[in-house]
């Protein structure tokens, strides 16, 4: 059973600029078992994946394949030597039908060159049996769900002959039910001798059907094993590991008066029961993985989704927040986890994006005065040390960083009592991370309010005063001070000890 | 901010490089009255053009231009026969009033019903023409019905200008007004460049569009009553395609059809140079096929310098993609 494995990693290096996303890392797969890829946000999961499917070619180390050294210049590589990966959103067409879905791109054909639809839907079926759904390969993707979806996908994967299966967190959008089937058809795919990869955050599910597990933190190697040989807490440990090596500045204030309370915040679909408050000067923690709601409730926070309901108070003014012209003149901001989608307009000048949200102020009569936006903009972008030849510059010509200086000035400019920061230091570097974090530092020491959404648990526990983790739309725990371990913070997260975690929501 | 400039610099030197190969042929087109005459005659080009740069500014666009103006000069024509004592002023306020509430209808359609605008002002195009025909009962309302003041208006001269050029320059002023210095014209921009970004700083992007529809229907309302009272005349197909000419301006002016690009002197040059070629190429003697195919070739030159201009953004977000996965 454990002879030579399907696909193996070998000392796998990739680098970016500036990060070192896998960093010698090994893997090993084998024929007819599940084994599990365990890891933090930011571990490397992802960046392997691209690795294995041949969108990414490592800079190091060697990839095998029953042994032998392979090189996949390509994705069609990749999929040529039988490996095949199940996205976390699907990669499939809409408007095609099931069989199409299945079949593009290698679709069989007729004498003459064209599709042989009749075949196709034959085998299509046929495939979709054999993984024991019921879906009619002529319906259009888009009337089916997001289970039935899945399944295509694992039909498409399988129609290819593939030997490597990656499920890369497959279960995060599925109800109860689709679960239970797609482990069934795990099980099935395990019968076929399929190697899987299954990537999750969840510890009840890695447990149920994975064989073996594999354990990244930050890009590196920690551990691997069956996994009849550990339980959760030895698994939190390697994907925790040790103290937090990196440095993070001191924190010397401490939280002033109550600033903010948000009590009982609901959303149909999204979140629910959501009340906590915030102090002067604190930053405030939000942990979670991905997917737990945390975005969606600073969304509502800030106007842009609107709550069912749920009110806040900022001092002690009780404030319905309707939408973000709302929340800015409440005093609360929302810097987005997405800033060149959602953050800077990349056609207006600096000084322009700077003042955006503050041009009531810098306007008399209804007309605005250039002079005071110079000075406004000139001001904040000078506290951020931006590096740009004039202000009238626009801000599309702009490195990303300075960009984003762009856009965090744009929020001071309007004097916020609250700054809600989304993930502040996803996919910067190391370097530009701890100007952030020393940035934030700063602010909160001049009497702002932070509440910072971050999946990293090193800066979760580095600048927070108090983290309150959320699972599944719903608070299920407020750390602070000696509580606020590592551990902690992955077994709430991941609703490790589910009886205590009820009685919190 | 500096590429509009060159954008309008090129504009203005493709101008004069336009009278001058014109001058050489017909040395009088360049004479000042001529000149003047050409801009009048080009009023309502540059009126819809700007409402039209608005409305694409918001990402959006208003194919219902041409059809509210005749519309509206319709309902102008009807009002003047059916009180021939009504001060011409009143009539002027109201079909603008009712230009702005037909550009409410497309903005409405938009905001709050989520169409695309393409679809809505291709619809209301369609109706706007057909409740002309409703009213008039597809008759044509003559010379001869109107009153004198009626048709006196745009033609008579104030500091050595019609009024129609004196409305064209107000609206220009007003528009540069608008998007240069209040925070609504800044939100145009800001809702076209990036509706994402709007939201969190707290722009309506819908609201903002909307506003965007009304003074495009504003304009259209206005210039409904120029066109009428200048050409003595209204029936049903006034001004059918114009609103081709109007995208044709702004399209050349340099106004990004993707949304946040754009400045006044930009789609007023657009306009004047389609009314140059229009004007002149009749007395040079050039066919009008030439005509068609010198405004086509210079809107595609125009879409050439606008995507080059974006091309080279498109590669620098792709750089931050990089270090960003």
């Amino acid at each position: 059973m454990t002879d030579v494995p399907v696909l193996a990693l070998r000392g796998v290096t990739k680098t970016f600029p500036g990060v070192t996303a896998l960093d010698g890392v090994h893997l090993s797969l084998f024929a007819g078992q599940v084994t599990a890829l365990i890891g933090e946000n930011g571990a490397g999961k992802s960046t392997l994946v691209k690795t294995l499917t041949g969108i990414y070619r490592p800079d190091g180390g060697s990839i095998e394949i029953d042994g032998v050294p392979v090189r996949f210049a390509t994705a069609q590589d990749a999929g040529a030597a039988g490996i095949t990966a199940i996205h976390q959103e699907t990669v499939l067409f809409d408007e095609l039908t099931v069989a199409e879905n299945i079949y593009i791109g290698h679709a069989p054909r007729t004498r003459f060159g064209l599709i042989d639809t009749a075949r196709m839907m034959r085998e299509a079926r046929s495939l979709l049996a054999s993984i024991g759904a019921t879906l009619d390969p002529a319906t259009r993707l888009r009337d089916l769900g997001i289970a039935s979806k899945h399944l295509v996908a694992i039909a498409r994967a399988l129609s290819i002959d593939a030997r490597v299966v990656i499920m890369d967190e497959p279960t995060a959008a599925l109800s109860q039910k689709e679960i239970e089937e797609l482990y069934a058809l795990v099980a099935t795919l395990k019968a076929q001798g399929k190697a899987i990869l299954f990537i999750s955050h969840k510890f009840d599910e890695i447990f149920r059907i994975a064989d073996r597990y594999t354990v990244f933190r930050d890009g590196q190697f920690v551990g691997d094993g069956l996994m009849a040989d550990v339980d959760q807490d030895q698994l939190v440990q390697m994907m925790v590991g040790r103290s937090v090596d990196r440095v993070f500045p001191p924190r010397t204030h401490s939280p002033g008066a109550e600033l903010l309370k948000v009590v009982g915040y609901c959303h149909p679909t999204e979140f629910a029961d959501i009340t906590f408050t915030l102090r002067q000067g604190e930053i405030l923690g939000f942990y979670g993985l991905i997917g737990a709601g945390r975005s969606e409730l600073m969304q509502a926070l800030f106007g842009i989704t609107k709550p069912s309901k749920g009110v806040c108070r900022i001092d002690d003014r009780i404030s319905v927040i309707r939408s973000p012209a709302d929340a800015i003149a409440a005093g609360i901001v929302y810097v987005p986890e997405d800033r060149g989608r959602q953050g800077a307009i990349t056609a207006l000048p600096i000084f322009q994006n700077v003042t955006l949200p503050s041009l009531r102020r810098t306007s008399r009569h209804g007309f605005l005065r250039m002079a005071e936006e110079f000075t406004l903009a000139r001001t904040y972008t000078e506290r951020l040390d931006l590096r740009a030849a004039s202000l009238d510059q626009d801000v599309g010509n702009l490195s990303g960083g300075n960009q984003q200086k762009v856009v965090i000035a744009k929020w001071l400019a309007t004097q916020p009592r609250v700054i809600i920061l989304d993930e502040p230091t996803k996919g910067i570097d190391i370097g530009s991370k701890a100007a952030v974090h020393a940035f934030m530092a700063e602010l909160a020491a001049a009497g702002l309010s932070v509440i910072m959404v971050s999946s990293e648990i090193p800066e979760v526990m580095g600048m927070s005063d108090r983290v309150i983790v959320m699972r599944e739309g719903r608070m299920v725990a407020e750390l602070a001070g000696a509580a606020l371990t590592p551990q902690a913070l992955v077994r709430h997260a991941a609703g490790i000890g589910a009886d205590k975690t009820k009685v919190a929501a | 901010m500096t590429f509009l400039r060159s954008r309008e610099a090129v504009l203005t030197g493709a101008l004069l490089v336009l009278l001058a190969l014109i001058a050489t042929r017909f040395p009088g087109f360049i004479a000042p009255a001529n000149l003047a005459a050409v801009f009048n005659d080009t009023a309502p080009l540059i009126i819809l053009a700007l409402g039209q740069m608005v409305v694409i500014l918001t990402r959006c666009i208003d194919l219902s231009v041409a059809a509210n103006l005749a519309l509206c000069g319709m309902v102008a024509a009807l009002l003047n026969v059916a009180f021939p004592g009504l001060p011409v002023v009143v009539i002027v306020a109201a079909v603008t009033a009712l230009g702005a509430a037909l550009g409410a209808v497309n903005g409405l359609l938009v905001w709050k019903v989520g169409i695309p605008p393409i679809v809505v002002t291709l619809g209301t195009l369609t109706i706007f023409r057909g409740v002309i025909f409703l009213i008039s009962d597809g008759a044509w309302v003559n010379a001869h019905q109107m009153t004198d003041p009626f048709k006196a208006l745009p033609r008579s001269a104030l500091l050595g200008l019609p009024v129609m050029s004196w409305c064209a320059i107000a609206v220009i002023v007003g528009t540069a007004v608008l998007v240069w210095r209040t925070a609504l014209g800044r939100s145009f921009y800001a809702v076209g460049g990036n509706p994402h970004a709007a939201v969190y700083t707290g722009i309506d992007v819908g609201r903002t569009q909307f506003t965007a529809f009304v003074l495009s229907g504003a304009l259209a309302g206005l210039t409904g009553y120029l066109w009428v009272a200048r050409y003595a005349v209204a029936y049903v197909d006034i001004a059918a395609g114009f609103e081709l000419d109007v995208i044709a301006a702004c399209v050349i002016g340099g106004i990004g059809i993707a949304g946040g690009i754009g400045s006044v002197g930009g789609a007023v040059l657009g306009a004047l140079f389609l009314g140059v070629i229009k004007n002149a190429l009749p007395v040079v003697d050039i066919s009008p096929f030439w005509q068609m195919a010198i405004s086509g070739a210079a809107i595609i030159t125009a879409v050439i310098l606008n995507s080059r201009t974006r091309r080279a953004k498109g590669r620098l977000i792709l750089r931050q993609t990089e270090g960003h996965a």
